[in-house]
């Protein structure tokens, strides 16, 4: 190889092109630095690229993908008047988009270039240089094949709609909604509670720094009420989504309050004289009580209350009316409706969070059976001065004060039997109840139970030398079970926690006057459905999928569909905020651009093939083909075809193609990839 | 319903009570049991440890048997074999359990059990247990339907033992930590169920024989335990938990002091005497503890469901916490 | 293990899942049979039976169609259309003698590229078990005649 030509021509380029076609195709075999050439002849492979019909050119290079790479593409284009370009190197999901551009700079349609990728799905995979290099020839003359029949195509420009639906009023959903709203652009916040404030309002304080919950979220809650930016919309759900990134309908049913927002004051006077008090499962997660025309808690965005009517004696007995009678405004309002709202967004941000893992499915553990066994969220209201107790520690008979306490690690999470993931939270939220424990009953111990103490993020490791200083006691080991059964006098009364020290390689029984389980997040039990209705996927968890793990954290695969907060996976606040934040910075840039450009890959129908059998019709997810009841032919939206190729695939008179997927250039693709296998060319009798 | 039987030797000899009651509760029920002919020894709990290869071939052997004459032929539910044994129960399932996953040992076991003319071919028997079959086969309802005379008064702690429930592996019919399907069976009888922490923990096994004092701990605490939530009686589906905490309970009076008089009774028995059949006919009496006086209480008391306290609104003053909500029990 | 026969196998990736694990199996260095030579496609939804028919008729010994799992299709469902369609494609198949380990249709993640890899090696082993597939004989009945029975022919004519 010398210097001034690092590249070597494996074929004469002034040769004449394949006179069938006249198309012109320069093949250009990636070295990826040893990536590839270590395991692939590379030179072998172009030079007998270069004799294959329709390549002008073969190439080999080191990196293609450098800039003097791309430009050796360009020059070729230019000089040799190549009309396909052929790229064997990496996966086109890492340079597809380096090689369309370098086709485009110099001219040629990029959906004239096509991609084999022999290096992930070649020289990666095996160490049998003799298979990778024939493979890598087939692969090659594949795409040959492909490219030769490529036609080229121009992206879809559509108009984005600049507003924006945030789905769920937590923490992640407040931020991205504020951050979207103080941009300028206008939000719909839909929150299916009562109040927005999600799981963070329930809370006392926040670890690592201890400052009070309510003090930094309630504000948040108040800018977002007020802003002129932002339309909330509580006590409400998204029934439907129809459409496509940058201008989806979203049908939205605001239940009915039976409150008249417009003359209710929030004095909460109805709260007060109502008589019906019944355990509170939601906000207060069954610890305490509530109304049957209730609020969450006083500082409730919006102020206006609910009137719950499966438990509201008026709704099912048809008297009593209190709240009517003292309601000094005439806001209540037995006979409001349900409110069916479409709306009209470019961008759709899911931030509908996480439940708790279910306590009461580790039966051992005793959350249900034995009182004294609390769950973290009910203890979460217990230290929370506006909880039930007022912030005192106490037992579930609402007046001893525990002396020894129990906290027990990864309910639910890091076990096989329930979820194998970390739900990253719970640790912290450990330290921070020992830490509150010593601040309220100081002369109280406590124990807690873990696996392994997870403390990374900023603080958070000295936060747990903290409490470590404290005078808590940290027991590596899983608990076996929490028991009232005593073996003697000295356990009589209490619960037991029967545990294996691990540290010490011991069996132990703690006995201890109150057990907190720090239960796990878990997805939300409808996360499919939600999922389904908004088109993205999930996990095997039901956590929502996103489009990279690590580089694309906040987009689905399915676009203007993006996700913030624990609904994506478990999550502190810092880091939902942080989601937050980066869904609505994604969604903002996207709005800067006003029209998007969309993939040119599209079904279209050709009609005068179209029989008009409507197969195609149920097929497609996106509602994207028409029937003309007229002309008896269907008809693809191309707006709101997404590519998927389905209805290509089913159309019984092949009346439709899939641009960049035709049945041509897929049958061509086959050839070409099993060039080396067709049965030897002998005469081959018919049978008898 | 009719199934294959494996009775083992506890059966016969110390549990002849439970085989007395199951053949007259089956019989109750439509339920058939044909005894599988010329079964030998299920290995008991040591065996295995002694020699992996022969004990799974002793087991085997059972199973080739089994399969051969569950054959569906005779009307019996094709390979469906049932154990009301514990150990034999855990014995044959585990044996079948991992001749399933490795086909060496199958095939090792296969040139044992050739020797005798016979052969297995993992999964072709399904290894039931007795309770399994009548909650989960029969069901609680035709259970309920044939209740003569409802249990009503008896304060019953529901004692599984350890083998039915763990390990957690294929065919496990219930939860290994807190089984429930006993508790419901009770209840369907009429009877009161108190809870039981302890109702997968350990009697002892096979300690009595090698390290009394432990296994008299063990008991002890399971006594202790049903004691504290004064139940009349413990109701139990494993000859060798009866036989630990009915023959040892004596035994655990004298080391620590105690005065233990919980009879322990198989809950076919039970099952019989709700469905109206005399005592005798489900070998009651042939228990240590005698359960008569317990037994008296049937019906002396009030029905269960009285005995919950009516809902009342929180008095002005009581400051305590609402209790987790629990799933509607059924029944 | 030099002679060993080396079956072809046409993959059919879903873009989104399956080319994407096979790009993971990659990355992180699984090595696995070099067998199968893959052909990118949106969704499964979009591999036609007669691709895969033509895949066979070509020379290839076995076809792997591999896509999202259920309920993960970037498309809603596609994978689910491809699953209906593949069923009875494989009904035809069998009726032509073609076995069931020819025609394989996976769900691989992109997280999945262990258990991609596992597929191909797996239809791999089980195709090397098969032989090849031979696709003129066995399911046109047709005869090769060798070529010096063509010259004798000629020469006759």
């Amino acid at each position: 190889m010398s210097a001034e030509n690092p590249h070597r021509t494996r074929h004469d380029p002034h040769a004449t092109p394949d006179a069938g076609h006249g198309e012109r195709v320069g093949v250009y075999v990636c070295h990826c630095g040893h990536n590839i050439a270590n395991t692939v002849a590379v030179e072998e492979v172009a030079e007998w690229a270069g004799e294959q019909p329709n390549v002008v050119v073969a190439r080999d290079y080191k990196f293609m993908c450098s800039s003097l790479g791309q430009e050796l593409i360009e020059q070729d284009i230019q000089q040799l008047g190549l009309n396909r370009v052929v790229v064997a190197a990496c996966s086109p999901h890492m340079h597809e988009k380096t090689f369309r551009s370098a086709c485009q700079r110099a001219g040629l349609n990029p959906y004239l270039f096509e991609m084999a990728n022999i290096r992930e799905m070649g020289s990666w995979a095996t160490d049998d240089r003799e298979a990778a290099t024939q493979k890598a020839k087939a692969q090659v003359k594949g795409a040959v094949e492909r490219a030769v029949r490529q036609q080229p195509l121009e992206p879809l420009y559509v108009d984005i709609n600049p507003n924006t639906l945030v789905v769920g009023g937590g923490i992640a959903g407040l931020t991205a909604a504020l951050e979207l709203a103080n941009a300028g652009y206008h939000v719909y916040l839909v929150e299916r509670d009562s109040s927005i404030g999600g799981h963070m309002a329930k809370l006392d304080k926040t670890f690592p720094t201890l400052d009070c919950a309510a003090c930094i979220l309630t504000p948040k809650m108040v800018d977002v009420a007020n802003h002129p930016n932002i339309t909330l919309m509580t006590w409400s759900e998204v029934l439907s989504v129809h459409g496509y990134v940058g201008n989806f309908t979203v049908r939205v049913r605001k239940k009915a309050r039976y409150i008249k927002e417009d003359l209710c004051t929030g004095c909460g006077t109805c709260v007060e004289k109502c008589p019906v008090r019944i355990i509170d499962q939601n906000f207060e997660v069954g610890l305490g009580y509530r109304k049957a025309v209730y609020r969450n808690f006083p500082q409730a965005v919006p102020k206006y209350p609910v009137i719950d009517t499966a438990n509201c004696t008026f709704f099912q007995r048809g008297k009593c009316r209190a709240c009517e009678i003292v309601c000094p405004t005439d806001a209540i309002d037995f006979n409001q409706k349900d409110e069916i709202v479409d709306l009209e967004v470019g961008n759709i941000i899911l931030a509908t969070g996480y439940e708790q893992f279910d306590a009461r499915r580790v039966p051992q553990y005793g959350y249900g059976r034995l009182a004294n066994v609390f769950t973290s969220m009910e203890f979460e209201r217990m230290v929370n001065a506006a909880g039930p107790t007022a912030g005192r520690v106490v037992l579930r008979d609402g007046v001893t004060v525990p002396k020894r306490i129990a906290i027990i690690h990864c309910v639910g999470s890091r076990d096989k039997n329930y979820h194998e993931y970390c739900s990253r939270a719970c640790c912290m939220a450990a330290l921070k109840f020992a830490h509150l424990v010593h601040e309220r009953v100081p002369e109280a111990e406590v124990f807690n139970f873990y696996i392994d103490i997870r403390a990374s993020g900023k603080h958070y490791e000295e936060f747990y030398h903290r409490v470590l200083s404290e005078g808590t006691h940290f027991i590596r080991g899983r608990v076996a079970e929490v028991t009232d059964a005593a073996r003697g006098p000295g356990e009589e009364g209490q619960l037991i926690i029967q545990v294996e020290d691990t540290l010490i390689g011991k069996q132990r029984r703690i006995p201890v006057d109150m057990v907190i389980l720090m239960a796990g997040m878990e997805s939300r039990k409808d996360a499919r459905q939600v999922a389904a209705l908004f088109g993205l996927g999930c996990d095997y968890d039901g956590w929502f999928t996103e489009r990279h793990a690590k580089l694309d954290p906040v987009v689905t695969m399915t676009e203007g569909i993006l996700v913030a907060g624990a609904c994506q996976g478990p999550k502190a606040i810092p880091e939902s905020v942080a989601q937050g934040s980066a869904a609505a910075a994604r969604v903002a840039g996207m709005m800067g651009q006003r029209v998007m450009k969309r993939e040119p890959v599209r079904a279209c129908i050709d009609a005068a093939s179209c029989s008009g059998c409507r197969i195609c019709n149920t097929l497609c997810p996106y509602h994207a083909i028409t029937f003309h009841e007229d002309r008896k032919v269907s008809e693809v939206i191309p707006a709101l075809c997404q590519g998927c190729g389905a209805c290509v695939a089913a159309c019984p008179s092949a009346a439709i193609s899939g641009a960049h997927f035709t049945r041509d250039q897929v049958l061509a693709q086959i050839e070409g990839i099993l060039w080396d296998a067709r049965q030897p060319e002998v005469l081959w009798l018919e049978p008898q | 319903m009719r199934y294959g039987y494996y009775p083992g030797c506890s059966l016969e000899r110390n549990a002849g009570a439970y085989h007395t009651s199951l053949m007259a509760v089956a019989a109750q029920l439509g339920v058939e049991f044909a005894e599988v002919d010329d079964w030998n020894c299920c290995g008991a709990t040591e065996f295995i440890a002694v020699n992996r290869l022969r004990a799974y071939a002793l087991v085997s052997r059972n199973l080739a048997l089994a399969a051969r004459q569950t054959n569906g032929s005779n009307g019996a539910a094709k390979g469906q074999l049932v154990a009301p044994c514990s150990a034999c129960y855990l014995n044959l399932s585990k044996v079948e359990h991992y001749l399933s996953q490795s086909p060496a040992l199958a095939s090792g076991v296969n040139n044992a059990l050739a020797a005798g003319g016979l052969s297995y071919e993992p999964g072709s028997v399904r290894v039931r247990h007795l309770l399994d079959v009548l909650v989960n086969d029969v069901g609680y309802e035709k259970v309920a339907a044939r209740v003569r005379r409802p249990l009503h008064g008896l304060r019953v702690a529901p004692y599984y033992g350890c083998l039915v429930v763990r390990p957690g592996f294929q065919g496990r019919f219930d939860d290994p930590e807190y089984p429930t399907s006993l508790d419901r069976l009770m209840r369907t009888l009429g009877a009161t169920v108190v809870d039981f922490p302890l109702k997968a923990h350990c009697c002892g096994g096979h300690m009595t024989q090698i390290s009394r004092d432990v296994a008299l701990e063990l008991i002890r605490r399971l006594l202790k335990n049903a004691a504290d939530y004064q139940a009349d009686m413990i109701v139990t589906l494993c000859p060798m938990c009866q036989l630990n905490l009915d023959a040892f309970q004596e035994s655990v009076n004298g080391l620590f002091g105690t005065e233990y008089r919980i009879p322990i009774l198989f809950f076919t028995q039970l099952m019989g005497l709700a469905f109206g059949l005399s005592p005798a006919a489900v070998g009651i009496g042939k228990e240590f503890v005698d359960a008569r006086p317990a037994l008296a209480k049937i019906g002396a008391a009030a029905p269960a469901a009285a005995e919950a306290a009516p809902k009342r609104k929180p008095r002005r003053g009581d400051q305590s916490l609402p209790l987790p909500q629990m799933p509607e029990e059924e029944l | 293990m030099e002679n060993e026969f080396q079956p072809i196998i046409v993959g059919f990736l879903c873009n989104w899942c399956s080319y994407r694990a096979a790009d993971l199996a990659g990355t992180a260095r699984v090595h696995y049979a070099p067998t199968m030579r893959p052909i990118r496609v949106m969704c499964t939804a979009r591999v036609e039976p007669e691709f895969v028919l033509k895949a066979l008729r070509e020379g290839a010994d076995g076809v792997l169609i591999a896509g999202c799992h259920p309920g993960e299709c970037h498309y809603v469902e596609g994978n689910i259309k491809a699953l209906r369609r593949f069923t009875l494609l494989k009904a035809m198949l069998r009726q032509f003698g073609v076995e069931d380990e020819r025609v394989q249709l996976v769900w691989a993640a992109a997280s999945e590229g262990k258990q991609l890899a596992e597929a191909v090696d797996r239809m791999t082993e089980q195709l090397r078990a098969l032989g090849p597939l031979r696709w003129r004989q066995r399911v046109l009945g047709e005869q090769p005649v060798a070529r010096h029975a063509l010259e004798v022919e000629v020469g006759a004519d």
